[in-house]
C-alpha cells in the first residue's frame, strides 16, 4: 500500500504545478461575489440564488477537475515513456492504478475543502449563521460521487485511445446521470420493448450520483439534516461502485500491451 | 524606423477616422432605432422574442423558491402547480390547478426512487408559511424569489403578473411599500395605463400611505382604462362569469369594492352603494355584497 500512497502523493503535487484548479477557483469566486453584488430591491438578506450559482459552479469545476486529471494520468505517462520505468520498481499494476485512482480523489478533496470553506462564509456573509453539519455532508457526498466518476475515467482512459475523447464521454455519462438518471424509470414506462427493458437495465445498472448532486437543493433552501444512516448508506452505496470500477480498470490494465 | 513612425500615424488617423464617423452615424442610428420601436432591453436586444421564454422559465424558478426546491420537473405530474402558488396566493390570477399538490411525486415507485428521496425536497411548504423548518417567524423568507422575478421583468416587461407578484410580497411580507409602488410604476411605464396595475398601486396609497385622495384618483383611472382596454366587447360579456374572464371580473370587482371601502370610510355613502351594485355584476360573491349594501343603508338612516 506503501507503493500506492507514494504513487498518490505524485498525482497530488501535480494539482499543486497545475493551473486548472487555481482558474476554476478564481473564476467561482469572481462570478460569486459579481452575483451577490446585484442589488435586488435594497435587500441585503438575498442569498439563495448566489448559493444556487456557487453550488452549481463548484460542481461544474469539481467535475473538471476529476475528469480531466484522471482521464491524462496514464496516457501521460505513456506519452513520458515513463510507465515501464515506473513499472520495472517493485510497484505492481494494480498498486499503480490504486495509486493514481487514490491520488485523484484526494486531489478532489482538497478542491472540495478550499470550495466548500468559500461557500461556507459567502452563505454566512449573508445568513449570519452556520449550517456547518448540513454543509459536510452536503461536501461528503459530493467528494464520494466524485471518487466514483474518478473510477470511471480511469477506467475509460485504459478502454479509450485519447484523454479526450475519454473526457468528453465520461462528461456526457455523467452529466446524463446527473440530468436524467432519476426519472429514467419513467421514461423506460413509455417506450415499446425491447427499448422499455434497456432502459430500466440502465436505471439499476448507473450509479447514481445524482443524489449527491441533489444535496445542492437541500443546503440552498436551508432543509433540515438528512438523517445520518441515510448519508451512510448512500456513502457505502457510492463506495462500492468505486470498487467495482477500480476491479475493472485493475483487470483491464492487468491485461492490456504497454508497448 | 521611417516605417514604423509612418504606421502608428496611420494607426492613430485610422483611430481620429473610425471615431469621428461613429460619433457622426450614431445619433441616426438611435433615430432609426427610436422610429422601429425596438427596445433598449438588454435581453431582448440579445434574444427577441424567445426573451418571454426565459422569462417565463425565471417566473417558475422563482415558483420553486416559493416551494424550497420541492418542485414538479418535466418528467412529474405538474397538474397541481399550473398556475404558479406564489401568483395563486396573491389571489391576482386565476387558477388552473388540479390534483393535490403536496404528493405530486406519489408513491415511491422502486427502492431507487425511495432511497433517492431522501436527499432532495420532499414535502410542500411554502416559504411565507416558514417553508422547510415550518418556521412562522421566518415569513420575510419570502424574499429569496425576489431575484428571479426582477429577471423576469427585465426579459419580459411586458408581463404585468411578475410586476402584481412582486409588488404583493414586498407590500405585504416584507413591509417595503415604497419598493413596492417603485415597481409598479416601472410596470406601467411598460404597461401604460393597466388597470390591474392601478389597483395594485391604489392599494399601496390606501393601505400603506394611508393617502384617501390619491388613492381615490388612482382606481377611478383604473376603472377608466378597464373600460377602454377591450374597446370591441361589451362590459355584460367582460364580467359573464367564466375562468377566461377571470382577470376583467377581478380586477373590475376588486376596484369597485375597495372604491366603495374608500368612499365608505369618508362617508359618502351614497357613492359607496354604487360601487357595491357595480361590484356585484362581477361578483359571484353577490350574497356578501348585498349583506354590505344593506349595512351601508342602515347605517345611513
Amino acid at each position: 500500500m506503501r507503493n500506492a500512497f507514494a504513487v498518490a502523493g505524485i498525482v497530488i503535487k501535480e494539482l499543486y504545478r497545475r493551473k486548472d484548479f487555481y482558474v476554476l477557483f478564481i473564476l467561482t469566486i469572481v462570478i460569486c461575489l459579481i452575483m451577490g453584488s446585484i442589488n435586488v430591491f435594497n435587500d441585503r438578506d438575498i442569498i439563495r440564488y448566489v448559493k444556487e450559482i456557487c453550488l452549481l459552479l463548484i460542481w461544474v469545476s469539481s467535475l473538471i477537475i476529476a475528469i480531466t486529471t484522471t482521464a491524462r494520468q496514464i496516457p501521460a505517462e505513456k506519452e513520458q515513456r515513463t510507465l515501464l520505468p515506473l513499472l520495472a520498481k517493485p510497484l505492481s499494476r494494480t498498486q499503480l492504478i490504486i495509486g493514481k485512482f487514490l491520488g485523484c480523489w484526494a486531489v478532489c478533496g482538497l478542491a472540495l475543502i478550499c470550495f466548500y470553506a468559500f461557500f461556507c462564509v459567502l452563505a454566512a456573509s449573508r445568513e449570519h449563521h452556520w449550517h456547518l453539519l448540513n454543509y459536510a455532508q452536503a461536501a461528503f457526498l459530493h467528494w464520494m460521487a466524485l471518487g466514483v466518476i474518478v473510477a470511471l475515467s480511469l477506467l475509460g482512459s485504459l478502454v479509450f485511445a485519447a484523454p479526450s475523447s475519454n473526457s468528453t464521454i465520461c462528461f456526457a455519462i455523467v452529466a446524463t446521470i446527473l440530468c436524467i438518471g432519476r426519472y429514467l424509470d419513467k421514461i423506460a414506462l413509455g417506450m415499446q420493448e425491447p427499448g422499455r427493458s434497456i432502459v430500466y437495465a440502465i436505471y439499476y445498472a448507473i450509479p447514481h450520483v445524482e443524489w449527491s448532486f441533489g444535496m445542492r437543493n437541500l443546503i440552498i433552501h436551508d432543509w433540515p439534516l438528512v438523517e445520518w444512516k441515510f448519508v451512510g448508506l448512500l456513502g457505502l452505496y457510492l463506495l462500492a461502485y468505486m470498487a467495482f470500477f477500480l476491479a475493472a480498470a485493475c483487470l483491464v490494465f492487468r491485461r492490456k500491451a504497454l508497448n | 524606423m521611417n516605417s514604423s513612425r509612418t504606421l502608428w500615424l496611420l494607426l492613430i488617423a485610422l483611430f481620429v477616422l473610425c471615431f469621428g464617423l461613429g460619433a457622426a452615424v450614431q445619433p441616426r442610428f438611435q433615430a432609426i432605432e427610436n422610429a422601429n420601436g425596438q427596445s433598449d432591453n438588454f435581453f431582448i436586444l440579445l434574444f427577441g422574442d424567445s426573451s418571454r421564454i426565459f422569462a417565463n422559465a425565471a417566473f417558475v424558478k422563482a415558483d420553486a423558491y416559493y416551494h424550497s426546491g420541492y418542485y414538479p420537473t418535466i418528467f412529474d405530474n405538474n397538474e397541481a402547480f399550473k398556475t404558479p402558488h406564489m401568483a395563486e396566493d396573491t389571489g391576482a390570477v386565476a387558477s388552473h390547478n388540479q390534483g393535490e399538490e403536496t404528493a405530486f411525486m406519489g408513491p415511491p415507485r422502486d427502492w431507487i426512487d425511495a432511497f433517492g428521496r431522501h436527499f432532495i425536497p420532499n414535502r410542500h411548504t411554502h416559504l411565507d408559511q416558514g417553508g422547510p423548518n415550518d418556521d412562522l417567524s421566518s415569513s420575510s423568507e419570502v424574499r429569496e424569489i425576489l431575484p428571479w422575478l426582477d429577471l423576469a421583468t427585465e426579459m419580459n416587461p411586458k408581463d404585468v403578473r411578475t410586476y402584481l407578484v412582486i409588488s404583493f410580497w414586498l407590500r405585504t411580507d416584507l413591509n417595503q411599500a415604497s419598493e413596492a409602488e417603485h415597481v409598479l410604476r416601472t410596470g406601467l411605464r411598460n404597461n401604460p395605463g393597466n388597470p390591474q396595475l392601478l389597483f395594485e398601486l391604489g392599494r399601496i396609497y390606501f393601505d400603506d400611505y394611508h393617502d384617501k385622495d390619491h388613492a381615490r384618483k388612482i382606481w377611478e383611472a383604473g376603472l377608466r382604462t378597464w373600460a377602454l382596454e377591450k374597446p370591441g366587447v361589451p362590459k355584460s360579456e367582460r364580467l359573464k362569469y367564466d375562468n377566461s374572464t377571470f382577470d376583467d371580473r377581478y380586477v373590475f370587482e376588486e376596484l369597485q369594492v375597495h372604491l366603495a371601502q374608500l368612499e365608505g370610510s369618508v362617508g359618502n355613502t351614497d357613492a359607496a352603494i354604487e360601487h357595491l351594485q357595480q361590484a356585484e355584476l362581477a361578483s359571484p360573491k353577490t350574497p356578501e355584497l348585498q349583506q354590505m349594501i344593506d349595512q351601508l343603508r342602515y347605517k345611513h338612516r
